[in-house]
């Protein structure tokens, strides 16, 4: 027969379910919550990192600093405008300037990004072929591993492009791409992008019979690596009486994490105090237990409990609490997170899912679970006073 | 196996003191503490299981002097050698009554023992409450709680049981019928019924009578 004290306390926290359920809900909702903000904040914060990888200065249309790196670099905004691309290979001839990727865009296929760019682009990534080439020639297009894997690319298929970042109604029927490659995932941006020769992107646009004039070429914008520190306090001012400027991917990526800071300081808060007011509900639930089962923990005295043993039982009974609400919370913020991760995905393309315990977590978790025993110590610590014989006068 | 000399209680420093007769019962014996509300019965009943200390006196229960003993030896002690009828059923309410019996097993050895289990069965097979093994307290009628308890108190196999008011609420029939299954399933033991009730005294000539004597 099963009657050791865990079963006990299991028992006892079944037989007052509501009470158990609220607490639960709320250590439940504190846990996941802080749990879900850790995730997010390191997937992104991952995913930001990443794809910055040795890009110092990301040159482009003047406009916003902040959207030129989310354009470009992350691929979750639109662009600010277009460059001549002699005159940003003037910028890229600079001194102080040691390389650079162009990019040329403005359509899409079915919401995935047909990007115009140079071999170095996925170098850049270091990814790799999983099957077919790099494409070489206009209209001859290399998959990024997860538009291939969600729009069921292979080799040799075709599609056209559409124009703009997402739309699917200006759809440009006289011109036909071909997949000739595929990459292997490379956890960058490059996953999510369709890639090709930068003529691609300027033949499309072209009416039958026009001649590209290479003076009036434009690209979008050129991912640039600096040679000299100082390119960053000197390009600027090369830039003035362009329509070109330069953004710094680590400053505008730290001022808007910063922005975030406060929005996910705020949620924390609430987080934070949701969990306290589960210690309190744990606190008050083991306190009430006591009063309401004194004549039960009295009796268990006259039948060999010792004080001890109640007190074990009484933590038991908190302790399960946080432990089931720990682990609630840690299911809650990954139910949390693969639900964001697939509205990320349909929004910016971006897989944000890693499901993995981050040792943020364990320390939360520990720390979860040793507050909601101290929650339960602290009253279970009547039980070890009780005066059996006039509890049981009481009855 | 119990004797009691000597000894007097009182609860706090502000109380009355409390006097109790001497008296002594052998192994297997049965006997009475008769005594009317306020002559201190369900004091001296504590006093008996170690619940309370006494003051002065000498109190000896199944083989423990329990002034001297320690709180710890005490809890022990009691789970292992006293069976107790409470005047109302006590019962851990989430538990069902086969679980509730094996308890006082469970608490002083940390498991409960497959012939306990057994010993449980007929136990309650004689009590006609075999069916009722897996039913929660609160489901028991108050006649059914009070055979679970009297099955509680005994399936130890006790030396001493200690049986407060266990006919208290019954008429005639049902007394006569509680105190036959206690006969019965104490055989073995010692049995100290406390009680008022003047009919038990027919039933148990060693019979102990409370006063009131207090300072």
């Amino acid at each position: 027969m099963k009657l050791s004290l865990p079963y006990q306390a299991w028992r006892n926290l079944r037989a007052k379910p509501l009470q158990t359920a609220l607490s639960l809900a709320l250590l439940g909702f504190g846990v996941g919550m802080v749990s879900l903000m850790l995730l997010t904040e390191k997937q992104v914060n991952d995913a930001f990192e990443r794809n910055i990888k040795d890009i110092d200065l990301v040159l482009g249309a003047k406009g916003s600093p902040l959207q030129l790196i989310l354009a470009n670099v992350y691929h979750i905004d639109a662009p600010t405008g277009n460059i001549n691309q002699r005159a940003a290979e003037k910028v890229l001839k600079h001194p102080y300037i040691d390389s650079g990727i162009p990019l040329a865009y403005g359509d899409n296929h079915e919401g995935y990004r047909i990007v115009g760019t140079e071999h170095s682009y996925v170098e850049h990534y270091d990814a790799t072929l999983a099957e077919g080439q790099l494409w070489d020639a206009p209209y001859e297009v290399t998959a990024g591993a997860r538009v291939a894997e969600n729009l069921g690319l292979n080799i040799g298929d075709t599609f056209f492009s559409a124009h703009g970042l997402k739309d699917q109604t200006d759809i440009h029927t006289n011109k036909t791409f071909t997949v000739v490659g595929i990459l292997e995932p490379s956890g960058s941006v490059v996953d999510q992008l369709l890639l090709t020769p930068m003529e691609s992107i300027w033949y499309v646009h072209m009416e039958d019979g026009e001649v590209l004039d290479p003076e009036t070429r434009e690209i979008t914008a050129m991912l640039l690596k600096k040679r000299n520190p100082l390119a960053v306090l000197t390009i600027p001012n090369t830039l003035r009486d362009t329509n070109m400027q330069v953004a710094l991917p680590a400053i505008e990526v730290n001022r808007m994490t910063q922005q975030f800071g406060l929005g996910t300081s705020a949620l924390r808060a609430i987080a934070m105090l949701i969990m306290a007011l589960s210690f309190a509900s744990i606190f008050i639930s083991v306190l009430d237990n006591i009063r309401a089962r004194r004549h039960e923990l009295a009796l268990m005295r006259t039948m060999g409990g010792t004080p001890a043993t109640l007190y074990r039982l009484l933590l038991l009974e908190g302790g399960l609490l946080s432990v089931a609400g720990t682990v609630l919370g840690l299911v809650l913020s990954r139910v949390g997170m693969t639900v964001l991760s697939q509205v990320v995905e349909a929004q910016f393309h971006y897989d944000v899912a890693a499901m993995g315990m981050l040792g943020s977590e364990w320390a939360l978790a520990g720390a979860a679970i040793l507050v909601g025993l101290l929650a339960s110590a602290i009253p279970a610590r009547r039980s070890l006073r009780l005066d059996i014989s006039r509890t049981l006068s009481e009855a | 196996m119990v004797q009691v000399q000597g000894v007097q209680f009182q609860y706090g420093e502000e109380g009355p003191r409390m006097a109790f007769p001497d008296f002594s019962c052998q192994p297997g014996e049965r006997m009475l503490l008769l005594g009317q509300s306020g002559t201190g019965k369900t004091t001296l009943l504590h006093l008996l299981c170690g619940m309370l200390k006494a003051q002065s006196g000498t109190l000896h229960v199944a083989g423990q002097d329990l002034r001297a003993a320690s709180d710890r030896e005490l809890d022990t002690w009691r789970g292992q050698a006293l069976g107790v009828v409470f005047q109302r059923a006590h019962f851990v309410q989430s538990l069902t009554i086969q679980e509730n019996l094996a308890l006082p097993h469970q608490l002083t050895q940390g498991r409960v023992p497959s012939e306990v289990l057994e010993r449980m069965g007929s136990m309650l097979d004689r009590l006609g409450m075999a069916h009722r093994a897996e039913a929660r307290p609160h489901e028991l009628s108050v006649g059914e709680q009070q055979r679970a308890s009297i099955a509680r108190a005994l399936l130890h196999k006790p030396q001493v049981v200690f049986a407060d008011e266990p006919t208290s609420a019954l008429d005639d029939h049902n007394a006569a019928a509680v105190m036959d299954i206690l006969d019965r399933e104490a055989a073995e033991a010692t049995l100290v019924v406390v009680t008022h009730d003047q009919r038990l005294k027919d039933r148990y000539p060693h019979c102990v009578t409370l006063n009131p004597t207090r300072s």
